[in-house]
């Protein structure tokens, strides 16, 4: 079912150590209590892409916030604020996660939260979304990864300070049942990548369920990308992710 | 752009941006998918100065065959400089580029 009647709207949450910062939040015109999404953007930054596929997720019958996990490198466009990001070397996973359990801690003090929590990230959302999955898992119900890049980190050289562990090493903790899309062309995260991923999930007895296009590539749900865009996986994709949320979010599909 | 590997090359110059001139210290510059431009990969330069802060900057987005065309035109270009003026500018940075030989061995 689609509610078209959604409310959108930029709000204050506290993230990681109770910094403040912007998040957009949309939630759907439904009666009753729903479940809740975090979205969590991807490295280019808190674009006009992340705020649609916000308020797409709240048409669905979800409440779904964004934060900007760059809000403490503003101000400025996002093209320029990501520019710094990258810069600077990307964002320190603890900061994300902490952002993450704020965003989350905002979704479940809403009137219309039924307590339930979905994650969706894309590109390095898609890897935040696993790291996150196994350091809050029991806050966390439903999870889906978006060709998330750098879950297996091959090159040791990858493990920074920012970036001290590889997502992989958490398997162990993940609680939630994981959804992951990939595009079979990409190159980060590649096929060979993605299948010793799924091979973990397995041997660790996870909840899982993988669904790979081909010929697609990196970002294919992105319209706003012309070359990476592809809209029959990402028609078919979207239908994989409101279905899986609907079986564990309580809403509707 | 999930990558955040980045290389740093040291300017002396200056750019314009949507405020006008200003000096930069720093050319960021990557491989990795755009923001803007229409390809799945591009080559990425934000010319910046971090001594004032890096705020603003001066960015392109280009391809890598454009990338490959600019470098070319780049060593054309002081070639054809070097020559028309008989002698090799002199440079702020002369470790790197106090001579004709010298702006060529760089390529």
């Amino acid at each position: 079912m689609s509610y078209p009647n959604i409310t959108g709207e930029t709000v204050s949450f506290q993230g990681h150590n109770g910094d403040k910062g912007e998040a957009y939040y949309a939630r759907p015109g439904k009666p009753g209590r729903v479940g809740g999404v975090v979205l969590i953007h991807h490295a280019p930054g808190w674009d006009e892409w992340i705020i649609e596929t916000t308020r797409k997720i709240a048409h669905h019958g979800f409440a779904c916030i964004s934060p900007h996990l760059y809000f403490r490198d503003g101000p400025g466009g996002p093209d320029d604020v990501g520019a710094r990001v990258r810069a600077a070397g990307g964002v320190p996973d603890n900061q994300v996660v902490g952002d993450v359990s704020g965003a989350i801690a905002f979704l479940k003090s809403q009137a219309n939260s039924n307590g339930k929590i979905g994650l969706i990230g894309f590109c390095s959302g898609g890897r935040h979304v696993y790291l996150a999955s196994c350091m809050l898992a029991d806050g966390i119900n439903a999870a889906v990864d978006c060709w998330g890049g750098s879950v297996i980190v091959d090159d040791p050289k990858q493990l920074t300070p920012k970036r001290p562990v590889a997502p992989i090493e958490l398997t162990g903790k993940m609680t939630a049942p994981l959804l992951g899309l990939f595009g079979n062309d990409d190159e980060n995260p590649n096929r060979d990548q993605v299948n010793r991923t799924e091979a973990k999930l397995k041997e660790a007895a996870k909840n899982y369920e993988f669904h790979r296009y081909d010929g697609a590539g990196h970002a294919f749900f992105n319209y706003a990308r012309g070359p990476a865009y592809r809209a029959e996986a990402t028609a078919d994709g979207w239908k994989k992710v409101f279905a899986f949320y609907g079986k564990h979010l309580g809403g509707a599909a | 752009m999930c990558s955040n590997i980045v290389e740093k090359a040291a300017m002396h110059g200056s750019a314009k941006g949507p405020s006008g001139w200003m000096r930069i210290d720093t050319a960021n510059v990557y491989y990795d998918h755009p923001f803007h431009a229409p390809l799945d990969h591009a080559l990425g330069i934000d010319f910046i100065c971090e001594a004032d802060g890096g705020r603003e900057r001066v960015a392109v987005e280009i391809s890598r065959a454009s990338a490959l065309e600019l470098i070319e035109k780049i060593k054309a270009a002081l070639a054809s400089g070097d020559a028309a003026h008989g002698i090799t500018v002199a440079c702020e940075r002369p470790a790197l580029a106090a001579t004709k030989g010298d702006v060529a061995g760089l390529f």
